[in-house]
């Protein structure tokens, strides 16, 4: 029988033990002496967080239909075990086998949020490896990084080995193929990565050298390497016919965050909203054969058991055979007793009789994310959803029996005013009015209205990527206008408001476009003990703010400080697809208020029609 | 029709909880095909309940669920269908059809169960633990106290412990199990370690369930069944 890494005393003192023995359903065992390729694949978060993730789940079955290589999984052991395998000096293992990370071929993270930064460093510590990159010679694994924050991977430069800039589902195969044919050659770590540099989409940053002005903004960015392209290209899965899909997804023993079956039904969004990252670099929109998705539904459901299942895309509503996959569910699930989750749905006719079919609609609420508070605002962000479409989907939910409301909204967009703050309240004002409007005796009690708003973050790769942010104490003032307002409008009682952590958002901007320079505070704030950051109960803002004073460095360089079109931007090597000119023109669109169509309604040449598939060859 | 399932949950299978063993259950019938009976409603939920929680790092070859079915196939094709789909660890024993209503449910029906704890390597107390073994149960009264959330008290839990001996190198104790007396291997080893005035620790030993009765007698005279044999093999 397996023998797990940790004894019987440690995982009956530390909480959910099941986080750490694998031995799930469906999890993949093999038999370590007959593979080639041991693949460590790493989500930096606790467990139910990284088990609810999609893009591994994919990489794990194609990885293991392979059979010369054993995909194994790790997450970030919670701070009782960290602490503990810190005292005892146990090295981070995979759950399957229950083996060294150390000991594997790969260690492969994926990096989807930048407050897991330094998850990271806690997994190469833990893992008992140096932390950069230069200092791990030929014994240890070769460390990978992959998922949307490596648009702009310069932070996290110095920690991997190779970066996988795109879509997982199209060249690993190839640098499998290469490793085995090096391993078995007995050729060296920099051989290997020198061939791996010349697969496209592979990013070795090890072979880039970068050079700074005065004034801390790049001045050049050139390979160092002659295997090194000057350019990496954007990996885009082009045909999802052929490509697979997981049908026997790990199912957990404990509740993950996401416990149910995920079934993709498309991949980008014809939208183009001018804040949203995933929405330019996953261009162009990629649907999939609805009869593959409900055989693929179908499958899913008898292979986990799961209760519920869940459709992921950026906007479901633009899928164009909705209508016809979503009968085909309700009549499937409520056969199989299973439940239907159906998130970034638009709001309409549609949507409330499927919605009021699929849930109870005394329990459930309405999700609109107009963004912005005023019309003129959500023109700026390209947010095609206007006050009419929100209080005409309100009015018919309301009729229906809904009472309750969630909205979203962003503060700090680009050339935000007070008016488009107070905006907000306004807008939850007419909808709480909206719900007045029915008489008294067909409602239900009070109407309940959440308003929630996060602090935007400028991102690589969006017409907002060169835009200024706050400082904390004036995002915190922001906030404080929007509540001073909701509590100054006659339906305030039905109003609750929520504001999301300012600090956190500071530091996310940071991350999200800071260069090769933040490594050193990464490691730096490491080594003052910052794990978990994405945890507000673990977030040590001070910290941060410690280890950049100590380095001399200013945090606001990455904030604060307006970037020209001139400038050299750290992520400016890769081709997400969009084009350097399009996002311009976007930005210039963007300060005139002018909206933007979406893909289906007019082509605005954004660039990623040069991959030729998807909305951009749809008839 | 309602069914009994016995499973065993070894190996790892230890470190998963009760409420996350309700939970792979319901996932494991859904795997399997079996035509489960579900509640109405929006969240429909299969219509399942638990004899006797097993605590965290306890193994056993003796747990019962018992299942709502709206038709089944026989005992053993059933018991193939969830073995088929086990995680490791985990093992479908029996399945039998049992009595309808509140009355055979497995939960009320629990009455007394055993186990067999064993002591881990190098942890064994020292000295002539065995020979005492017998002494320490002829005690008119063994008294422990029981810490609860407000206050302490001194329960006497000699009269749940029903039978105590030694088995090899591990000790068998049938022990009164339910809602109305109850009591665990962990008391009636602490109770032990005082008894011969050695220190406890609930790490020095292993504990393995082995089998959950009811009781069938009267008042006066205790007739233990275990609940799998309170139920029939469907043919």
């Amino acid at each position: 029988m397996r023998k797990l890494a940790l004894n019987d005393e440690i995982l009956l003192n530390i909480e959910k033990p099941a986080r750490y023995i694998g031995n799930e359903v469906n999890s993949v065992m093999k038999d370590k002496e007959k593979v080639d390729i041991r693949f460590a694949m790493c989500f930096p978060d606790v467990y139910e967080i990284g088990m609810s993730h999609l893009g591994i789940q994919i990489l794990y079955d194609m990885f293991n239909r392979r059979d010369d290589t054993w995909c194994e999984r790790v997450y970030s052991p919670w701070p009782d075990l960290d602490k503990i395998m810190r005292e005892e000096k146990i090295p981070l293992f995979a759950l399957e086998s229950q083996d060294s990370i150390k000991d594997f071929d790969f260690l492969g993270i994926t990096i989807q949020y930048e407050m897991c930064y330094t998850n990271i460093l806690q997994i190469l510590d833990l893992s008992q490896m140096p932390l950069r990159a230069k200092d791990r010679g030929e014994e240890y694994p070769i460390v990978m990084g992959g998922g949307p924050c490596t648009y702009n991977p310069e932070p996290l430069a110095e920690f991997f080995d190779i970066f996988y800039i795109g879509e997982g589902e199209t060249v690993f195969d190839e640098l499998l193929d290469a490793y085995k044919a090096y391993k078995k050659a007995g050729r060296s770590k920099k051989e290997f990565l020198e061939r791996a540099a010349e697969i496209p989409g592979l990013y070795v940053p090890a072979f880039y050298d970068v050079t700074y002005k005065e004034d801390g903004t790049l001045e050049s960015f050139k390979p160092n390497n002659s295997h090194a392209k000057e350019k990496i290209e954007k990996q885009v899965v082009l045909d999802f016919n052929g490509v697979c899909y997981p049908e026997k997804p790990v199912v957990p023993f404990i509740k993950a965050t996401q416990d149910r079956v995920t079934l993709e039904i498309q991949r980008g969004c014809i939208r183009g909203c001018r804040f949203c990252q995933a929405g330019m670099i996953y261009r162009p929109t990629r649907e999939k054969d609805v009869e593959f998705l409900k055989k693929t539904a179908q499958a899913l459901l008898e292979n986990t058991g799961h209760e519920e299942i869940s459709l992921s895309s950026l906007s479901s509503s633009d899928y164009s055979r909705l209508p016809e996959l979503i009968d085909y569910l309700i009549e499937e699930c409520s056969e199989r007793n299973v439940n239907i989750s159906l998130p970034s749905l638009r709001i309409d006719a549609f949507s409330l009789d499927v919605m009021s079919k699929v849930q109870d609609i005394k329990k459930s609420s309405l999700t609109f994310a107009p963004e912005a508070g005023t019309q003129r605002m959500r023109n700026v962000i390209n947010k095609g959803l206007t006050q009419e479409d929100i209080l005409e989907g309100s009015w018919k939910a309301f009729q229906g029996g809904w009472s309750r409301v969630k909205l979203y909204f962003m503060l700090g967009l680009p050339t935000e005013t007070e008016e488009d703050m107070k905006g907000i309240a306004h807008l939850a004002e007419e909808v709480a009015k909206k719900y007045y409007e029915i008489p008294k005796e067909e409602r239900h009690g009070r109407c309940q209205i959440v308003v929630s708003t996060s602090f935007f973050v400028p991102k690589p790769f969006t017409p907002f990527q060169w835009a200024t942010m706050c400082r904390k104490e004036e995002y915190l003032e922001k906030a404080k206008i929007v509540k001073a307002e909701i509590r100054a409008q006659l339906n305030q009682k039905s109003i609750k408001y929520n504001y999301h952590e300012a600090d956190v958002t500071v530091l996310e901007g940071i991350l999200a476009r800071g260069d090769r320079k933040i490594c050193d505070v990464l490691e730096r704030v490491y080594r003052k003990g910052a794990i978990f950051d994405a945890w507000s109960e673990y977030f040590r803002y001070d910290l941060w703010m410690e280890a950049f004073e100590e380095l001399g460095m200013d945090p606001e360089f990455y904030t604060l400080r307006e970037r020209s079109f001139e400038e050299l931007l750290p992520w400016d090597f890769i081709n997400a697809g969009v084009s350097r000119k399009f996002l311009e023109k976007e930005w210039e669109r963007a300060m005139k208020g002018e909206v933007t169509p979406n893909c289906r309604m007019k082509c605005s040449g954004c660039g990623a029609g040069t991959y030729k598939g998807g909305v951009c060859v749809e008839g | 029709m309602k069914v009994r399932v016995k499973f065993a949950k070894e190996g790892v299978m230890k470190f998963i909880g009760h409420l996350d063993i309700m939970r792979y259950f319901q996932k494991a019938v859904k795997r399997a095909g079996l035509d489960a009976s579900f509640s109405e409603g929006f969240s429909p939920h299969m219509i399942m309940s638990f004899a006797a929680p097993l605590g965290v790092g306890i193994t056993s070859t003796g747990e019962y669920f018992d299942l709502e079915l709206k038709s089944a196939s026989s005992s053993k094709e059933m018991v193939k269908a969830l073995n088929d789909t086990m995680a490791n660890g985990m093992r479908v024993l029996s399945i039998r059809q049992v009595e309808e209503g509140k009355a055979g449910k497995a939960m009320s029906l629990v009455a007394a169960a055993d186990y067999l704890v064993t002591f881990r390597d190098g942890k064994a107390p020292k000295g002539d633990w065995k020979q005492r073994l017998a002494e320490f149960l002829k005690q008119p009264e063994i008294k422990i106290v029981k810490k609860t959330k407000k206050n302490e008290k001194e329960v006497d839990i000699r009269p749940f412990i029903y039978a105590m001996r030694l088995e090899g190198d591990s000790i068998f104790m049938q022990l009164a199990a339910g809602s109305v007396k109850n009591t665990k291997p962990e008391l009636v080893m602490e109770a032990f370690a005082a008894y011969r005035g050695h220190a406890y620790d609930s790490g020095d030993f292993t504990i393995h369930r082995c089998e959950i009765y009811a009781d069938t007698g009267s008042e006066d005279a205790m007739h233990l069944v275990s609940l799998e044999d309170l139920g029939d093999e469907i043919e």
